[in-house]
């Protein structure tokens, strides 16, 4: 198997100066407001005493539990999302009646093999994106991330033929297309259209 | 021995038909409210969720080796677990209790894969897993 492309970006390279301490602060105070209203949901209501209380812990937690700067450079956009949400979900479906049927019909035992896929946006979020909506939606699970690389490593549940191996590789292509297309940057979506055509399936 | 005069006469199939007068049957689509549909909408979540967990384990109990397995318990388990609190979710109707499901349901989606990632990447790497199973192993060769 070939590389699908060339990686251009540097991933996740932090950055200085003002706009990048900005950025940090952004970030901080959407995990902020994120954990406070975690923390109402928990207490089962929104009230000034879950406010205060929401916030005294997620200060602590952000303080004591720093998260690594993966910062969010994409924008939301509500179409990709939409699409990605209900591909999902169908998907999710399609795959659990699948492994449901298997893990239940008699005396079958299910071959399986690990292949490498390579992102072609190699960004930590989108790594990590990817690598959980692949262990959820097709007969996917990852074994291995090289994150330097890019790379994840797939292992694929009901392996029939050699062609299969080739559909999953398209699977992981198309899963992260659609998450782009949902949360990446503008430049991430135009390279991701203009990306070299690939090479590994017909 | 006798009937008794005052009781009345055991139905017949035709008293039991003609019962179904245009009233009744507005009776029992008045008694189709939003709350029984969301009801019976939320006992077949329940059920399929149900089912749906009971293969996943059976899954968990058969497939050969533990990179399988983790299929197995994710999967078909999440997407139970996500029925079932669905479910919950349509018997229940308060918004406190829709509030923590969301919470349950979006925790479990995000725990799941990275929970069934650490299992696998150990098992591999410890080697516990079925080679004589394996098509292919592209990380092997890395």
């Amino acid at each position: 198997m070939t590389g699908a492309g060339p990686i251009t970006t540097s991933p996740n390279g932090p950055e200085r100066g003002v706009r990048g301490r900005m950025r940090r602060w952004r970030d901080q105070l959407i995990a902020l407001g994120w954990l406070v209203l975690v923390w109402n949901l928990l207490w089962g209501e929104f009230s000034w005493g879950n406010l205060l209380g929401g916030l005294l812990v997620a200060i602590a937690v952000l303080l004591f539990f720093p998260l690594p700067p993966v910062t969010f450079g994409g924008r939301l956009r509500l179409r990709g999302l939409l699409a990605f949400g209900v591909r999902f979900v169908v998907e999710l479906i399609r795959a659990s009646a699948h492994v449901a049927r298997i893990a239940v019909q008699p005396g079958y035992i299910p071959r399986s093999a690990i292949i490498a896929a390579r992102l072609r946006i190699p960004t930590d979020l989108n790594l990590a994106l990817t690598a959980e909506a692949l262990s959820l939606v097709p007969g996917t699970l990852i074994v291995e991330v090289d994150r330097d690389a890019g790379m994840l490593y797939v292992h694929v549940l009901d392996v029939h033929r050699p062609s299969d191996l080739d559909a999953a590789r398209e699977q992981v292509r198309v899963l992260e297309r659609r998450i782009i297309a949902a949360v990446g940057s503008t430049a991430e979506v135009r390279r991701m259209r203009s990306g070299p055509v690939d090479k590994e399936s017909p | 021995m006798t009937p008794a005069a005052g009781l009345p006469p055991p139905p017949t199939a035709a008293d039991r038909l003609g019962a179904v007068t245009p009233g009744a049957v507005a009776d029992w689509l008045g008694a189709v409210t939003p709350g029984a549909v969301a009801d019976w909408l939320g006992a077949v979540s329940l059920v399929a969720g149900a089912l749906l967990s009971l293969a996943a384990a059976i899954g968990v109990l058969r497939f050969p080796d533990a990179l399988t397995r983790m299929h197995a318990a994710t999967k078909p388990q999440v997407l139970g677990v996500l029925l079932l609190l669905l479910g919950v979710a349509l018997r229940l109707r308060s918004p406190a209790d829709l509030g923590m499901i969301a919470l349950v349901g979006v925790l479990q989606l995000a725990t799941a894969p990275v929970a069934a990632q650490m299992i696998g990447r150990a098992a591999y790497r410890s080697g516990r897993l079925d080679r004589k199973l394996l098509d292919a192993d592209e990380l092997a060769e890395h």
